[in-house]
């Protein structure tokens, strides 16, 4: 029997730009990649959701302050609800902030400039369905291109994440000012995750890391395995 | 009636914009202590009373013109001239 093929949707905000560096990349490790159009109020029979980097709605307000309310965003947090697996990728994660599906929230960055470099990350958890490919304490090598990258908890927030390892991936040194060099939390239940690099961009060892596929193989085996176990 | 939507950065927020002015206001010879750089929002409410108006604005702030987390907001209710 061929292992099943994992149905992952990839969310297209206006002003989204690495959609398709995410559907080529989820396509290249085996999972069928699709996309959903922002305006869907269901998304299709999928096994999880990415949502990609880039400026949706040109960032205005807040970066991922009126994406969060696009129509397929309520879709995305109902599937999130019932334990569908979601990633959110530089915009994505500060949507998925915004919208209250992550803790904390994304700043400017502390330089008040862009940042646009591989970055290392410490690898803090690897019982994630996003991380399950690292070896704890792994150092990942992953780009960032990012003007709003500096995550930011209170005390009592960060703490209480600490608390419950929330804190998946850091900056293996500064980058942009994030609080602790947070640079990925997952929420609560573990199944939905942010991360400000670009996993989606560090495919390939010609230009430059390969680091970026463990954590998407990562989330097509968890993905696989949701079809396996018949959720 | 119009309202006015100061949003602030939270007290103890770091504030790199600000501290950028800040620094530029000094290289220019002004004698500045902190600043601080927030966002004005001026809106048109459709509402005649004043409480009713300064609830919706509220709300407003709450889902959307404010992150709570990180900025706290001030609201200013003033009669549109003509109503």
């Amino acid at each position: 029997m061929t292992s099943p093929q994992p149905r992952i949707g990839v969310l297209r905000f206006p002003g989204a730009c690495d959609d398709r560096d995410a559907l080529w990349a989820l396509s290249a490790l085996d999972a069928e990649a699709v996309f959903v159009w922002h305006t869907e109020t269901d998304l299709p029979d999928l096994d999880a959701v990415v949502l990609p980097g880039g400026f949706s709605y040109g960032d205005y307000l807040r970066c991922g302050a009126i994406a969060r309310f696009a129509p397929a965003m309520e879709a995305v947090a109902a599937f999130a609800a019932e334990g569908g697996l979601v990633l959110g990728i530089c915009n994505g994660f500060q949507i998925l902030c915004e919208a209250g599906l992550l803790p904390g929230v994304l700043r400017q960055n502390e330089s008040l400039s862009f940042v646009c470099r591989d970055v290392p990350l410490v690898v803090e958890r690897i019982d994630t369905p996003f991380t399950s490919r690292c070896a704890e304490g792994e150092r990942l090598t992953i780009p960032v291109k990012h003007g709003e990258g500096c995550w930011f908890a209170d005390d009592a927030l960060y703490d209480e994440l600490e608390t419950r390892r929330q804190i998946v991936l850091r900056y293996a040194e500064p980058v942009n000012g994030s609080r602790n060099d947070v640079a990925g939390v997952v929420n609560e239940r573990g199944n939905v995750m942010g991360l400000m690099p670009h996993p989606e961009h560090a495919m390939d060892p010609l230009l430059g890391s390969a680091d970026g596929a463990l954590i998407l193989s990562s989330l097509v085996d968890a993905a696989r395995d949701c079809i396996l176990a018949g959720v | 009636m119009k309202a006015t939507v100061l949003v602030r950065p939270k007290r103890g927020i770091l504030d790199p914009q600000g501290q950028a002015v800040e620094s530029s206001l000094r290289q220019l010879g002004f004698a500045v202590g902190e600043a601080r750089v927030g966002r004005v929002v001026d809106l048109e409410v459709e509402s005649d009373d004043p409480a009713g108006a300064r609830a919706e604005v509220e709300r407003m702030c709450e889902q959307l013109l404010a992150n709570p987390l990180i900025e706290s907001y001030e609201i200013e209710l003033a009669e549109t001239p003509g109503d």
